[in-house]
């Protein structure tokens, strides 16, 4: 069984000393905080100190149009169901804020046929590109690269695509993804269905390609520091500048296994470019379907992918033509 | 002993969701219906096939009816349809609707027993209007029921309305009244749309419209400029082909390939059957059952005055052939045939 020096997600120690306040860096017309407290659950999982916290003009700004969003789709729902909050709870999975319909196209519609859904829209859009200012500024005042930032717009570039650009591009609204949790979902496959199976998309299977390879690569990054934790390997910024045995030996180890090593930086820009790469070519494939393919399995068909299958049906035949 | 049970919650957490939603267990039997490798199978439950089985006996035959004697038109009045059939082939067929549709009331659910040739009862207007679709079935739609045909009991099993039918509904009026967000006619759980957030009137535009647009996908690779289906139409098929799918207890690739649903070329030939069905029972009900409206009682209706329409559930009742391929003009032929 687990020796007890064993560390795991649940067993980490947890040394409580004097509240860690940070480098002093340059805020907004906001104060930072100065309060800070320990959690041992949130120790459980990482830093058990939480704060000093600092949202600024921009976070603020951004909770602000984000809780609206949320409180927009919430009373709709709620709404939906007669304001009866026991079938809400019961039914919270199906219940949708939809589109419009396509008659709207690009227009404003009546509040009840997909008015709330634009009106709301605009807000988490307001919201979640705020929380990029954020993010950047943040970095920016940290004497930090912006990193997070551009991985973040990645996936803000591909939420873009679904919400704003390709039904622009489309010239109907009624094209935008619906908010809940069902609906998205069949939102989903509706849209490789209508679009002739988008398994056949370039850009989509870079998508899952990355994706994948996001996962595979975190695995392999995680389970080789904390395998050389013991030697100091999870302080890899140390390790960087002053290589150790633990990265001594987490390299010969994969230079062994697979012939090839990353190195203590390398292997963060690997993680980098996967993660960005993975909404950035899925947003793309998103914005090339219905704009400018129309069917990905005929398309895949007339460029070579999709290969033919011999015709074990003897030759069916559409009974309209 | 603490950290294994911290470890366990997760994993009971994830089968507690399991046991209470509709999850089937395993084993499930599969069947290679199309290439090797394309993922073209067939998934049954075995323990689900066994209870649809139970469920979908046929009835006991009647036997033959000798033959010869006088017209039904000759003897009885206000025979309007079986008037060709003999006096023996009358009763005899009088007796199988009964006990397909009315098997303790009897003959007094139809008609009035003082006077048989009374249409005072309106199920006696809706059964002659009924023996008439089952003509229409079995003589103008063999593309579907080939050879197999139908009679009452195809839908009806002993009921007076088939178990699985469907009517425009509404659910939750207040949802779609005022300010607030419309819900569309879609995202709750009902049985038609397979409990997806689907929409679920689907088949008021698709089953009963003569010209529907079902076909949502493309013929051409790139987009031209006519536009296409929208996702919104793309979702009305989805649902009525969950509710097909339900309805016949298959998967999607019974008739489609799945790599490119709208392509005939690699569809099985059941695709080409369910296209007559789709089309038969958009005739049913655009002909038969819709306007069967004005004839019903209240209490038969739906929620907003349509009468009960076929889909189809109403026949195949989980099973790809109805009651397993049973030869329903066995008995009776010239009542079920006859024009």
């Amino acid at each position: 069984m687990f020796k007890p020096e064993y560390q795991n997600i649940f067993t980490q120690v947890q040394v409580h000393g004097p509240a860690d306040l940070g480098v002093d860096v340059e805020t907004g017309i906001w104060e930072r905080g100065e309060k800070t407290w320990t959690s041992y659950w949130m120790g459980k999982i990482g830093d058990a100190q939480i704060g000093p916290l600092y949202l600024g003009s921009l976070g603020v700004a951004s909770i602000m149009c984000g809780a609206t969003w949320f409180v927009m789709v919430g009373l709709n729902m709620l709404a939906q169901v007669g304001w009866d909050p026991v079938e809400f709870i019961r039914q919270l999975f199906w219940l949708s804020l939809d589109p419009p319909a396509p008659k709207y196209g690009l227009s404003f519609p009546p509040m009840a046929e997909g008015g709330w859904y634009l009106l709301s829209s605009m807000f988490l859009l307001v919201s979640v590109l705020l929380w990029w200012a954020r993010v950047y500024t943040r970095a920016k005042a940290h004497g930090m690269g912006t990193h997070v930032a551009w991985a973040f717009a990645s996936a803000i570039w591909l939420f873009l695509v679904l919400g704003l650009i390709r039904p622009l591009l489309m010239g109907s609204w009624s094209e935008a993804v619906p908010y809940g949790i069902f609906s998205h979902l069949d939102w989903t496959s509706a849209f490789s269905i209508r679009y002739g199976n988008l398994f056949y998309n370039p850009f989509h299977m870079l998508s899952i390609a990355f994706l994948y390879g996001s996962a595979l690569l975190f695995a392999m990054h995680a389970g080789t520091i904390l395998a050389v934790s013991r030697y100091g390997g999870e302080r890899e910024i140390e390790q960087i500048v002053d290589r150790g045995t633990a990265s001594e030996r987490a390299a010969l180890f994969w230079r062994w296994t697979m012939g090839f090593n990353a190195t203590m930086e390398s292997i963060h820009r690997w993680a980098f470019w996967f993660a960005i790469f993975t909404t950035l070519t899925g947003g793309i494939g998103i914005l090339l379907t219905g704009t400018v393919v129309d069917n990905w399995y005929l398309w895949g068909v007339k460029h070579g992918i999709a290969p033919p299958y011999p015709d074990v049906f003897g030759g069916t035949v559409d009974p309209m033509n | 002993m603490k950290y294994i049970l911290l470890v366990a919650i997760p994993y009971v957490f994830v089968l507690g969701l399991a046991a209470i939603s509709d999850v089937e267990t395993p084993p499930i039997d599969s069947e290679q219906v199309g290439f090797r490798g394309t993922g073209m199978v067939q998934m049954t439950n075995p323990r689900i096939a066994a209870k649809l089985e139970d469920a979908n006996q046929p009835p006991d035959e009647f036997g033959p009816v000798e033959p010869g004697g006088d017209l039904a038109k000759d003897i009885y009045e206000n025979v309007q349809v079986l008037g060709d059939l003999t006096d023996d082939e009358f009763n005899h067929f009088m007796l199988g609707v009964t006990t397909w549709v009315s098997p303790e009331e009897g003959c007094g659910y139809c008609h009035n027993e003082e006077n048989l040739a009374s249409d005072e009862k309106y199920t006696k207007v809706v059964a002659r209007r009924m023996m008439q679709m089952t003509r229409t079935i079995n003589n103008e739609w063999s593309d579907h029921v080939g050879a197999t045909g139908v009679n009452c009991y195809s839908c009806h099993r002993g009921n007076h309305v088939p178990e699985y039918v469907w009517t425009d509904e509404n659910y939750h009026p207040e949802a779609n009244k005022g300010f607030a967000a419309s819900r569309n006619d879609q995202n709750l759980a009902v049985d038609v749309n397979g409990h997806t957030s689907l929409p679920y009137n689907a088949m008021a535009d698709l089953l009963t419209s003569p010209d529907p647009q079902i076909r949502v996908q493309s013929n051409l690779a790139l987009p031209t400029r006519q536009g296409g289906q929208s996702l919104q139409t793309t979702e009305s098929t989805y649902s009525l082909m969950i509710n097909m799918s339900e309805g016949l207890g298959v998967n999607c690739n019974y008739c489609h390939n799945s790599r490119a649903f709208g392509d005939w070329s690699q569809s099985s030939d059941k695709r080409v059957t369910a296209f007559h069905g789709i089309n038969m029972v958009q005739e049913l009900n655009a002909t038969y059952l819709d306007p069967l409206a004005s004839e019903l009682p209240e209490n038969r209706l739906g929620p907003n005055g349509d009468a009960p329409k076929a889909m189809c559930m109403t026949c195949h009742q989980g099973v790809n052939k109805p009651m397993y391929g049973w030869e329903a003009l066995n008995d009776h032929p010239k009542a079920l045939v006859a024009q």
